[in-house]
């Protein structure tokens, strides 16, 4: 079968992001970018699903500016065979991307899409949703597991009661979860071969779908900042203080 | 137009979750002026809907009681909602797993963007809501006619009981053949739950292992918390999933959050920063914790966490 991936271009996960001063935005230059911590999940999963022999093929999509071609590489050099690039200079949200990746379903027709359950620059939990219900397909979020049962797939799924398993009809729609598996690290010789592997690029435009935004970003502020505390010197002094100077116990 | 309520329930019982997601629709009423309904979906629900009505500030709780919607499968409860949505201005559910599973697919059904986990109300359109692990806040305007939220439930104050909405049963039965539920394996705890909790002690990789998170049911026996952990610890297999706190895991703001053996990742503090009163407990005085702790304490988590235990 064939399986389709999202990777998402965003800021490497140990930055710590600034608000420029005008308030209008973060301010993201030259600051370290990498690929979603989610969606190198997704490729792992991927992969491991080729490697078993489950799937026969693995098409890394992205929707982005040029520089987006960077995670697609990192996808082929991880064991993606193709990659698509969606590319725009627009700030793409949720629903725009989804569409984009609706309209690569409609033409790939993959048995299998696998996304991140959320990126960590906007924290929005909402492309693999969008796409699901946009594809009239079912959706396993937030997956630690998943198993291809025939014609359909079960996933088990992190719920904020504990642990929840579906089986969904194929083709379907997962989106990952931290303890889906452990993703590798590209080898240098598999960087290498990945520069030949095939990269196509389209617009939005050419592909007929509309992903400009819909919402207004009216203003970025920085959170208000927590006041370091006090260093206390035993368990007697803390409790003290709890009681007496926090009132939080009694 | 009024404004539609996605309850939350498990197990037979409304989440507290809800009442906060009410506020939020009441907030967002005081400048549309809308009603607020509530709509409870799932198998056998009749309870939920009475503890729902009783809601203060809600209008009429509408009631879609079938077996199609037990478990509360995206699919179904996306058409559902899809179905209901053009009586409303707003579209309203929790940042829960279950809000989080669902609304984006009527977003998406209805051409609309979803505004995730919003924090603050400031007019009809207009939403704050955290961005980028909670290191910036966002003021976002939607110009869609419909507006799909998640809301933050520790962001707003729950409203009080005492309402009594009407009760009306919706006959919408959609179809799903698409997925279907096998099983789920639930946390089975005495505690309150971590999302709602008045006091919550969290423990890392410090720990150890997860035999040791033993040393902490002590402290939360006295203080009647809940348990969370940090990733390492639940990556580690110490504790099950549901206890992970963050950016990407649960997000709380009890009144006092303990943290022990927790060295204080931005993708931690970002579950945990707005918590009233912080407490530290960590043997290395550097870690990033201390920087938002109200109260540190440096040293050896086994020995500090049983004298502490002794002394509250
Ligand atoms: C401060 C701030 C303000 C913003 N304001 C606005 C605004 O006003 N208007 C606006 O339109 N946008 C705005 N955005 C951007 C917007 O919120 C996100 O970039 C957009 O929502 C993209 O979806 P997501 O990353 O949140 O998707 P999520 O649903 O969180 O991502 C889940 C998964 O979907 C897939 N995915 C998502 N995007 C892509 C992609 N481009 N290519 C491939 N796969 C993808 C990945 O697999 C990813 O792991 C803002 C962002 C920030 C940080
Ligand atoms: C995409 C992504 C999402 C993530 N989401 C989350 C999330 O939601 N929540 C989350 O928590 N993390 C999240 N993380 C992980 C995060 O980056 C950190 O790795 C994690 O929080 C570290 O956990 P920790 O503090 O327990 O472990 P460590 O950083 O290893 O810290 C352990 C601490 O214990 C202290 N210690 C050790 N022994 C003792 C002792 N005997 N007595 C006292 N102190 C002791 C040490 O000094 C140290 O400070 C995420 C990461 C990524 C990439």
């Amino acid at each position: 079968m064939k399986v389709l991936v999202a990777v998402k271009r965003v800021i490497d996960y140990n930055v710590k992001i600034r608000v420029k001063p005008d308030n209008s935005d973060v301010d993201l230059t030259n600051v370290k970018m990498a690929m979603n911590p989610f969606c190198e999940i997704a490729v792992e999963e991927a992969v491991r699903l080729k490697e078993a022999g489950t799937a026969s093929e693995v098409v890394a999509v992205s929707i982005g500016p040029k520089a987006a071609q960077e995670q697609l590489r990192t996808a082929l050099a991880l064991g993606a065979d193709r990659a698509l690039h969606v590319q725009t200079d627009e700030r793409v949200e949720s629903l725009g991307a989804a569409r984009a990746l609706a309209k690569v379903v409609e033409e790939e027709q993959p048995e299998l899409m696998i996304l991140g359950k959320q990126a960590i620059d906007s924290d929005n939990n909402q492309t693999g949703q969008m796409l699901a219900a946009l594809t009239g397909r079912p959706q396993g979020t937030f997956a630690s597991a998943i198993k291809v049962e025939g014609d359909s797939l079960e996933v088990i799924r992190e719920v904020d009661g504990g642990l929840q398993t579906v089986s969904l009809k194929l083709p379907a729609i997962v989106t990952t979860d931290l303890r889906l598996n452990e993703p590798r690290y590209a080898k240098l010789p598999d960087i290498m071969k990945a520069k030949k592997k095939p990269l196509e690029t389209r617009t939005p435009e050419e592909m007929g779908v509309e992903v400009a935004s819909q919402l207004k970003l009216v203003s970025v502020e920085p959170p208000a900042e927590r006041q370091g505390g006090v260093t206390v010197g035993s368990v007697d002094e803390l409790v003290d203080k709890l009681k007496n100077e926090a009132k939080v116990i009694s | 137009m009024s404004i539609l309520v996605l309850a939350e329930h498990h197990d037979g019982h409304l989440a507290e979750g809800t009442a906060h997601v009410v506020a939020a629709a009441r907030q967002i009423a005081e400048h549309s002026g809308a009603d607020i309904d509530v709509l409870v979906a799932g198998e056998g629900v009749a309870a939920i809907a009475e503890a729902a009505a009783g809601l203060e500030g809600v209008a009429r709780v509408r009631v879609a009681d079938h077996a199609v919607y037990g478990h509360q499968l995206a699919e179904p409860l996306g058409d559902l909602l899809v179905a209901l949505a053009d009586d409303y201005s707003h579209v309203l559910a929790a940042g829960s797993t279950t809000g989080k599973n669902a609304l984006p697919r009527l977003a998406a059904l209805k051409g609309t963007q979803q505004i995730s986990e919003i924090i603050a109300v400031v007019s009809a359109d207009t939403f704050k809501r955290p961005v980028y692990a909670g290191n910036a806040i966002a003021t976002v305007q939607s110009a869609d006619a419909l507006k799909v939220i998640t809301v933050r439930p520790t962001a707003f104050d729950a409203v009080a009981e005492g309402g009594s909405a009407s009760v009306e049963a919706v006959d919408t039965v959609v179809d799903n053949d698409l997925s279907s539920f096998i099983d789920e394996k639930l946390a089975q705890s005495d505690r309150p739950e971590l999302g709602s909790a008045k006091v919550v002690v969290s423990g890392g990789r410090g720990m150890g292992n997860g035999e040791n998170f033993k040393l902490l049911d002590g402290v939360a026996d006295k203080l009647g918390a809940a348990i969370g952990a940090s990733r390492a610890a639940v990556d580690a297999g110490f504790v099950p999933n549901d206890m992970q706190v963050g950016q990407t895991g649960k997000i709380v703001a009890p009144d006092l959050y303990i943290a022990v053996g927790i060295s204080g990742a931005i993708q931690h503090m970002a579950g945990m920063k707005d918590s009233k009163i912080i407490v530290a407990i960590n043997k290395d005085e550097e870690a990033p914790i201390f920087q938002v702790a109200d109260y540190g304490l440096v040293g050896d988590l086994f020995e500090l966490v049983p004298e502490l235990e002794k002394k509250l």
